[in-house]
């Protein structure tokens, strides 16, 4: 076994020194019925002969080099720099494990002050965290926090109805066991933050919000302000879910009054992957510090006053306060921060606001078109930054199918299932990776699937 | 040499990325929604290159040396994992397509599902939690809606011996329910008698890592879940030290109920300087039910689809888990067999028992229970005889001129002066011996220099760092403004 170096002598001399004269022995504490079962697992394959099964299995899969994508929907694809696959390949890094000892641990420990920093000045924030595992836990990370700022003595949560789903239904799983009482998203989807605030009180531990939303809309720093005043004067916290690559053009939610930021920052430098893995942002006020979850990286000196850093406040954490800890959260995504950061200082001011611009311009161009054809509609009653809303003239899974048969296209996410009052609607979401022929395509593509020629008993997914 | 903050790198006006121009008609930009400053580095792409290459260099890892940190089997990483994960066909895929358009990935998931419920005796596997501690929050979720299936909704208490990570407390307190801790008897198991005066109608279930953090395979498992389950309990085990046990036992076999995997411990997916990890949960039939949705099935056409279990818990998190994770875990497990596996776990068990009896016969460092067989790990003392001023931190940091990662020191919690020694199956002999011979040229040095460890380490590349210091007045962030002004 390659990666097994001992060889039957090593062993020989090893259990002799250990006074056992078979391997087997070390095994005398398991019960011996239940000891040395049979496993039933495909024979070991060499390391070629791994590649080609794997291969063969990716290859199998309609991968998004190959086909124009028009969804979005929480995931992104955003171009990644050649520089951030180098920096996270580098062995010193990615077989590194967390910095429990500092000393030989500055990379990470100083990559990772860096992320925190640049997420605290992207977001507009004071300080920001090593990671949470994605968008999701960490919207669910901050509503547990804010129970915990308010003493569990608030059991209430509003949490609005244009939150991305998932977060919504992640944080109803973190918290089933701790009687909250979580309101707000049953509604249809109004968009208007403030009738959220008609179910805020003095129960109330957080609002949660997303801006841009779910459905891609963006709020105005003004109303987002006037939400928060309003959250602040009943003593609760405003919690925004927010888009990492938005940030690089729009007000960050740190200058209208956000107390804890969250966002899905696998567009910061992380590929799509299949879902994972991904990047939980997570970034708050420095009142809420001792409160917060999750690893934080501080600066120090060493003992001979240079400057250091050091894993900090471990008090809050489980290897510390064990039941009284503020979160379980042990491992976390490391790497994924570390992408983000060097995906960040590569971007920089100018690159990051470009991208950002391209996103609008493109999904505007595409919105325009697509609001132009017969039997479309653009439903936004608020600007939108990279993803909007269409009403189609036929269910979506449908139209989907048609796109990818015929034109190569992966369209849209169908918005049916989660807000089935917009009817047969589909979230088209729009990045500076989709050129302006993609759009094109796509545009034309949905003027056809409208032609009466067109067979409306299409195979789903076929 | 310390390497600059990176805001303190770089030039206005300097950038390392190359945006495209707008290639379609502009549509103006609200000024109302616009942020006045972008407060980000401005690097050259050399910048960034060569700023994150001095970082590294100030890391020690799997691939620099010797990483024997206890309960976190700190393997060799094999490359193929990583050329696997980073195949396009996987890289590329959004989570949201169409179930057609990425039934290999969805057949890879199905597989380790099935792997994974083999090799540890489960019947249904959920491959969606991100880490260790997320697998847990899964498990005892998934413990506590079981119970209110049974209509015993009223019970509140779940048990951790006091040897277990601090996960299982923290997890137990986050699933809204109570923890009572349990003592380990003289020989590290369970202590049974506490056991049984917590065996009541209050009882979730128990939480138990065996083989527990001492390293220590727990002698009365049997007993033990059959005593939980006569009480109406449910019997969660901590996968963290899974590497042990491969081919040698399976935990379902012994009548655990749930467990978590740690593919970045036992699968060799590499830890990432703290993550990504992957938690996969297995359960029993009983629990299947309530597994977090949605999990890979198989329909009668043979199509790979996405599955609600009908009481799931819920999600755990956006989307179907840590996918590029799974797949380094999926290559590893394809290239061991049942074979290799077994012969994983007996050589790691084979490197700990080794370590242990050399260390033992040097008599320098304590083993509190030097007197059992080990397993994967065990658990030493930093109190050196005749060095009564030394402590296990200051071993610890001797090590690290001596060129190896230290073990965990100060865990598990009831053991004074712990290092937990976790080797792992791919270091080899020859490693262990000058790992041995270090700590007993320490201990020496402890007698005769004891200033030479209380100052350690002396050739790393900063000094002992002020944790007082950062955690009094703590500096979490530096913005541009500051620095910019000190510049």
């Amino acid at each position: 076994m390659r990666f097994n170096p001992n060889t039957d002598a090593d062993r020989r001399a090893m259990l002799d020194a250990v006074g056992v004269k078979d391997v087997a022995d070390l095994f005398h504490d398991i019960p011996a019925e239940h000891r040395f079962p049979a496993l039933e697992l495909p024979p070991p394959l060499t390391e070629m002969e791994v590649i080609r099964e794997i291969q063969a299995l990716a290859e199998e899969n309609v991968n998004l080099d190959q086909f124009a994508c028009f969804l979005g929907a929480g995931a992104y694809r955003h171009f990644t720099p050649s520089v951030v696959d180098m920096v996270i390949s580098r062995n010193e890094f990615y077989t590194a494990y967390t910095p429990y000892q500092p000393e030989i641990s500055q990379g990470t420990l100083q990559a990772t002050f860096e992320y925190q920093s640049m997420a605290a000045a992207l977001t507009g924030m004071d300080v920001a965290n090593a990671s949470h595992y994605d968008g999701a836990t960490a919207v669910a990370e901050a509503v547990i926090m804010a129970i915990n700022v308010h003493r569990l003595k608030r059991k209430k949560i509003v949490i609005s109805p244009t939150v991305h789903p998932m977060y919504r239904q992640v944080t109803r799983t973190y918290t089933q066991g701790m009687g909250l009482n979580i309101v707000g998203d049953v509604s249809d989807g109004q968009n208007d933050f403030r009738a959220l605030l008609g179910l805020c009180d003095n129960e109330t531990a957080a609002v949660v919000v997303q801006n841009p939303d779910f459905l891609g809309q963006l709020h105005t720093p003004n109303e987002m302000q006037d939400l928060a005043n309003a959250v602040h004067e009943h003593g609760a916290l405003l919690v925004v879910a927010t888009d990492p690559i938005a940030l690089g053009l729009f007000t960050p939610p740190g200058h209208y009054g956000a107390d804890i930021v969250t966002a899905e920052a696998q567009s910061l430098g992380n590929g799509l992957n299949f879902g994972g893995p991904y990047l939980g942002l997570f970034a708050f006020r420095n009142n809420l510090v001792r409160r917060s979850s999750g690893r934080l990286v501080g600066e120090t000196v060493d003992a001979e006053g240079e400057r250091g850093y050091v894993l900090t406040l471990s008090t809050r954490e489980q290897h510390i306060r064990r039941a009284k800890a503020t979160s379980n959260i042990c491992t976390n995504q490391a790497l994924n921060a570390l992408a983000a950061a060097a995906y960040l200082a590569a971007m920089g001011k100018q690159g990051l606001r470009k991208v950002a611009e391209l996103c609008w311009h493109k999904a505007h161009y595409a919105a325009d078109r697509i609001g132009q054809l017969e039997g479309y509609e653009i439903v936004a009653e608020k600007p939108f930054f990279k993803e909007f809303v269409v009403r189609c003239p036929r269910p979506v899974a449908e139209i989907n199918a048609f796109l990818l048969d015929e034109y190569g296209i992966i369209g849209g996410y169908d918005l049916s299932q989660d807000y089935p009052h917009l009817g047969d609607a589909m979230l088209i979401c729009v990045t500076e990776m989709n050129t302006r022929e993609e759009i094109d395509d796509l545009v034309e593509a949905l003027a056809e699937v409208n032609q009466p020629g067109v067979p409306l008993e299409l195979e789903v997914g076929s | 040499m310390s390497e600059p903050f990176i805001y303190e790198l770089g030039e206005p006006g300097r950038h390392g990325v190359d945006v495209p121009d707008v290639d379609v008609p502009e549509t103006p930009i609200p000024a109302e929604f616009v942020r006045e400053e972008l407060p980000l580095p401005e690097l050259s792409e050399a910048d960034v290159v060569r700023h994150y290459v001095h970082l590294s260099q100030k890391n020690y890892a799997v691939d620099v040396g010797f990483y024997p940190l206890g309960s976190c089997t700190m393997k060799y990483n094999p490359k193929v994992n990583e050329r696997m994960a980073r195949l396009p066909g996987f890289v590329n895929l959004h989570p949201l397509q169409d179930p057609a358009t990425v039934q290999g990935a969805m057949q890879l998931m199905y597989e380790l599902q099935a792997m994974l419920a083999e090799i540890a005796g489960f019947d249904a596997v959920t491959l969606q939690p991100s880490a260790g501690a997320h697998g847990e929050l899964t498990g005892v979720l998934i413990m506590r809606k079981a119970q209110i299936a049974r209509g015993q909704g009223h019970r509140t208490k779940i048990l951790v011996p006091d040897s277990a990570h601090g996960t299982n407390p923290a997890t137990t307190t986050m699933s809204g329910l109570r923890v009572v801790e349990l003592p380990s008897d003289k020989n590290g198991n369970v202590d049974l008698e506490a056991l049984k005066r917590e065996l009541d109608d209050d009882l979730v279930g128990l939480m138990i890592t065996n083989p527990s953090t001492l390293g220590l395979f727990e002698q009365h498992i049997v007993e033990i879940c059959e005593l939980v389950h006569q009480a109406g309990g449910l019997v969660y085990g901590d996968g963290a030290n899974l590497n042990a046990i491969m081919g040698i036992v399976r935990p379902g076999d012994l009548g655990i109920d749930v467990m978590h995997f740690n593919l970045h411990k036992t699968f060799s997916t590499p830890h990432g300087g703290g993550g990504p990890g992957s938690g996969p949960v297995g359960v029993t039939a009983e629990l299947a039910p309530f597994l977090p949705g949605p999990i890979v099935d198989v329909d009668e056409n043979g199509e790979y689809i996405w599955k609600w279990p009908e009481q799931s818990i819920g999600r755990v998190r956006s989307f179907h888990g840590n996918f590029g994770v799974i797949v380094r875990a999926y290559t590893y497990i394809r290239m061991h067999g049942a074979e290799g596996l077994r012969r994983v776990s007996e050589d790691a068990v084979l490197n700990a028992n080794y370590m242990q009896a050399r260390l033992q016969a040097r008599g320098d460092y304590p083993i509190p229970y030097g007197h059992r067989t080990c397993m994967h790990e065990f658990v030493a003392q930093g109190k050196i005889s005749g060095a009564a001023g030394v402590h296990a931190l200051d071993v610890a940091k001797r090590l690290i001129d001596y060129g190896f990662h230290p073990p965990t020191m100060y865990f598990p919690l009831i053991v004074h002066e712990a290092l937990m020694i976790e080797p792992t199956e791919t270091e080899s002999k020859e490693t262990l011996d000058a790992f041995i011979e270090a700590l007993t040229r320490i201990a020496e040095e402890a007698r005769t220099d004891p200033d030479l460890l209380h100052t350690a380490p002396h050739l790393a590349p900063v000094r002992r760092l002020d944790e007082v210091r950062a955690a009094r007045r703590p500096i979490l962030t530096r913005t541009p403004p500051a620095h910019r002004a000190t510049k």
